[in-house]
């Protein structure tokens, strides 16, 4: 992950919302998904959700054009419930880095 | 808290449930496999998987192959998935047997072919540590896979087994891999009830809107055409994609996966689309104003340039797979579904239309155009090869082939391909492939010829299976086209790189009938032949497994070709 780009210049980013099942190596399917294809996470948040064996996983990526298409194929992970995007939760991740900073 | 009598205890204990299995992970493993109907796997045994090994002894109820190398029991177990359309296993030790066998995973991935891989795994306790054999199954598996399973408790084998199944069938097939360590498999456990056999899901129904409009689409233009994929092989399409031929006048054209989907004398197909398709198929598509593409993606063999390919069309495409519509080229209407199902219903949704202006224009470009195969009468040459094949093996035998000159060659000329009967390593161009797949397809349809065509590059890549055949008395013709040389490669250095040949051609005289008889297999060398029509005519009715090698000039290429990158317009040669 790389954070280096100033903000002035900061290219549109939205974020992934995801419902996944809560297992070993979940993670490793979704994150791997993108380094294969050579595209940038900006941000990683992931939390259990309290009633089920599930997680949700939020993903801070770069609004490209490709990034349709790799919905699809986060869709088609048998481990990957649902995906959403989320724009407005990029003010999330603003947050968290302020409090993390 | 209750209060009970004797007697009703002893009436309850009476109607409890018994059991329906209490054994090792090893015997469940086999027992579920049982339960889905699998009744041939393929593999090689290794330490960390003799606990399956040992209950497939034990229970005596599924045949195992013995292959001689893991990449081998990959593609046996592929060819039964061909044939067979249900989901095939193949079994491997951990390590080296799983690493082994990630190229046929992986050719089973781009093929979209149902294989379910069971690996081994050293115990859990060892996991991580370095342990004799050990390699991260699950890692190497994961960008291959449809979806892949590290089992780290006994308990959950009921479930990902019968899981495994299901989206193996599922949807777009594709190979699944189970990773079980050794210590899960001798676990004990106590099953109160089955699992229900993981089965292929209904596909989802699909918007009355989108077929409409994909009919209105189809009623309108002037110069249609239909672009069939290997999804029609998937889906038991093939009828249902003359029909919609027929219905609305759509010249077709296939990829090579597709082959045989419309039978080589159907009045509307055009041949295969791409580098090595016919001059036809690729100028007709230059002009279509509309372009109908069902259970393809647009590979770039196929379509050439992308930008170039079908210019001034608009373009409706039915996948099962929602990620393959709008990946390579935006469709006007895309339809995520059963291509069978949206078949049937754009059949009743569209009117006939006939168009003798393009009827006209396509006839011409055939006329101009016709697939030129030079000596296609004399055995001596590539085409005329693949068609004595053909007319010796008989309309009914499932052709295998590996990769290469005489692969393009086959796709070309055999005449009397078909649905499951055509078995070619399409997307990840596996060499190696053919000889193992063809043994696949002789336990899925023993009574049937089957013939593999490889070259003499290919069939070195997994030899190894001659030794299978062989013990297993297949009733499989292996005939292998010897130019000498790694033709296809040899073809772009002749065309594209100065004409430097290099690491192309071999200098061994390899004789290929003594190896052949070294397994115990019968050969001819048709270079020894004054009559070989004849001589291949009467090896190939020979039962058992036969090895049928001939001599190809190593200056033939494949033509036409579309050089890489090119558009489609743009071909090479006749």
């Amino acid at each position: 992950m790389r954070n280096e780009e100033s903000s002035a210049r900061a290219p549109a980013r939205t974020v992934l919302q995801l419902e996944v099942s809560d297992h070993p190596g979940v993670m490793s399917h979704v994150v791997g998904l993108f380094a294969r294809r050579g595209f940038n996470l900006d941000g990683i948040l992931v939390l259990p959700r309290d009633t089920s064996a599930a997680s949700r996983i939020w993903l801070l990526v770069r609004d490209e054009p490709r990034l349709p298409h790799l919905l699809k194929e986060l869709a088609r992970l048998e481990d990957v419930a649902t995906v959403v995007r989320r724009d407005a939760e990029v003010a999330l991740f603003t947050r968290i880095a302020e409090t993390v900073a | 808290m209750s209060f009970r009598s004797p007697a009703t205890e002893a009436a309850a204990a009476a109607t409890a449930p018994q059991p329906v299995f209490h054994g090792s992970g090893a015997e469940l493993v086999v027992r579920l496999l049982e339960r889905q109907g699998v009744a041939t796997v393929a593999g090689i045994p290794g330490g960390a998987i003799l606990p399956i090994y040992d209950a497939l002894a034990r229970r005596g109820s599924i045949r195992h192959v013995l292959s001689r190398h893991e990449q081998g029991a990959g593609f046996i177990a592929q060819g039964m998935a061909r044939v067979t359309g249900q989901p095939a296993v193949c079994l491997a030790s951990s390590g080296p047997g799983v690493t082994n066998l990630l190229t046929a995973i992986a050719d089973a991935r781009l093929d979209s072919i149902p294989l379910v891989a069971i690996t081994g795994q050293v115990p859990r306790a060892l996991i991580g540590s370095d342990a004799f054999q050990e390699v991260d199954a699950y890692g190497l598996t994961m960008p291959i896979t449809k979806h892949n399973f590290l089992v780290t408790a006994v308990a959950e084998l009921a479930t990902v087994l019968p899981r495994a199944f299901a989206i193996a069938a599922s949807g777009r097939p594709g190979p699944v891999l189970i990773d079980i360590p050794k210590d899960v498999q001798n676990e004990t456990l106590t099953l109160a009830a089955w699992p229900e056999p993981g089965r292929a899901a209904a596909p989802p129904p699909v918007e009355a809107s989108l077929i409409n409009a994909a009919a209105r689409l189809l009623e309108e233009a002037a110069r249609p055409m239909l672009y069939l994929g290997g999804g029609i092989v998937h889906a038991d399409a093939s009828r249902l994609a003359a029909a919609i031929a027929e219905r609305c006048d759509l010249p077709a054209v296939t990829s090579l996966m597709a082959l045989g989907t419309l039978p080589a004398a159907h009045p509307l197909w055009l041949g295969m689309l791409g580098m090595h398709g016919t001059r036809c198929a690729n100028l007709a598509l230059e002009e279509c104003d509309l372009l109908l593409a069902a259970g393809c993606r647009f590979d770039d063999r196929a379509t050439g340039k992308v930008a170039a390919f079908c210019p001034g069309a608009k373009v409706i495409h039915i996948d099962i797979d929602a990620a393959e519509l709008g990946k390579i080229r935006q469709p006007e209407v895309a339809i995520g579904g059963d291509v069978a199902m949206v078949l049937r219903q754009l059949l009743a949704a569209v009117r006939p239309v006939a168009r003798p202006a393009w009827r006209a224009r396509i006839a011409a470009l055939r006329a101009l155009h016709p697939a030129h195969f030079p000596g296609a009468d004399d055995p001596h040459t590539p085409h005329g090869l693949i068609k004595a094949i053909a007319a010796a093996a008989g309309p009914e035998a499932i052709v295998t082939t590996d990769v290469g000159q005489h692969q393009m060659w086959a796709a070309q000329a055999y005449p009397t391909l078909a649905p499951r009967r055509w078995l070619t390593s399409g997307g990840f161009g596996t060499m190696g492939f053919g000889l193992p797949a063809a043994i696949g397809a002789a336990f899925a349809a023993p009574d049937r010829t089957i013939v593999c065509i490889s070259g003499d590059g290919s069939i070195l890549m997994n030899i190894q299976e001659l030794a299978t055949a062989a013990e297993e008395r297949l009733n499989l013709k292996v005939i292998v086209l010897d130019n000498g040389a790694l033709g296809l490669v040899r073809q772009q250095q002749t065309l594209f790189y100065g004409g430097r040949i290099y690491a192309s051609r071999g200098n061994a005289a390899i004789d290929f009938g003594a190896i052949a008889r070294g397994f115990g297999i019968a050969a001819i060398d048709l270079a020894d032949s004054v009559d070989p029509g004849a001589a291949l005519a009467t090896a190939i009715a020979t039962p058992g497994p036969f090895l049928i090698r001939v001599p190809i000039d190593g200056a033939t290429d494949v033509l036409p070709m579309v050089p890489p990158g090119a558009a489609n317009r743009d071909m090479i040669g006749e």
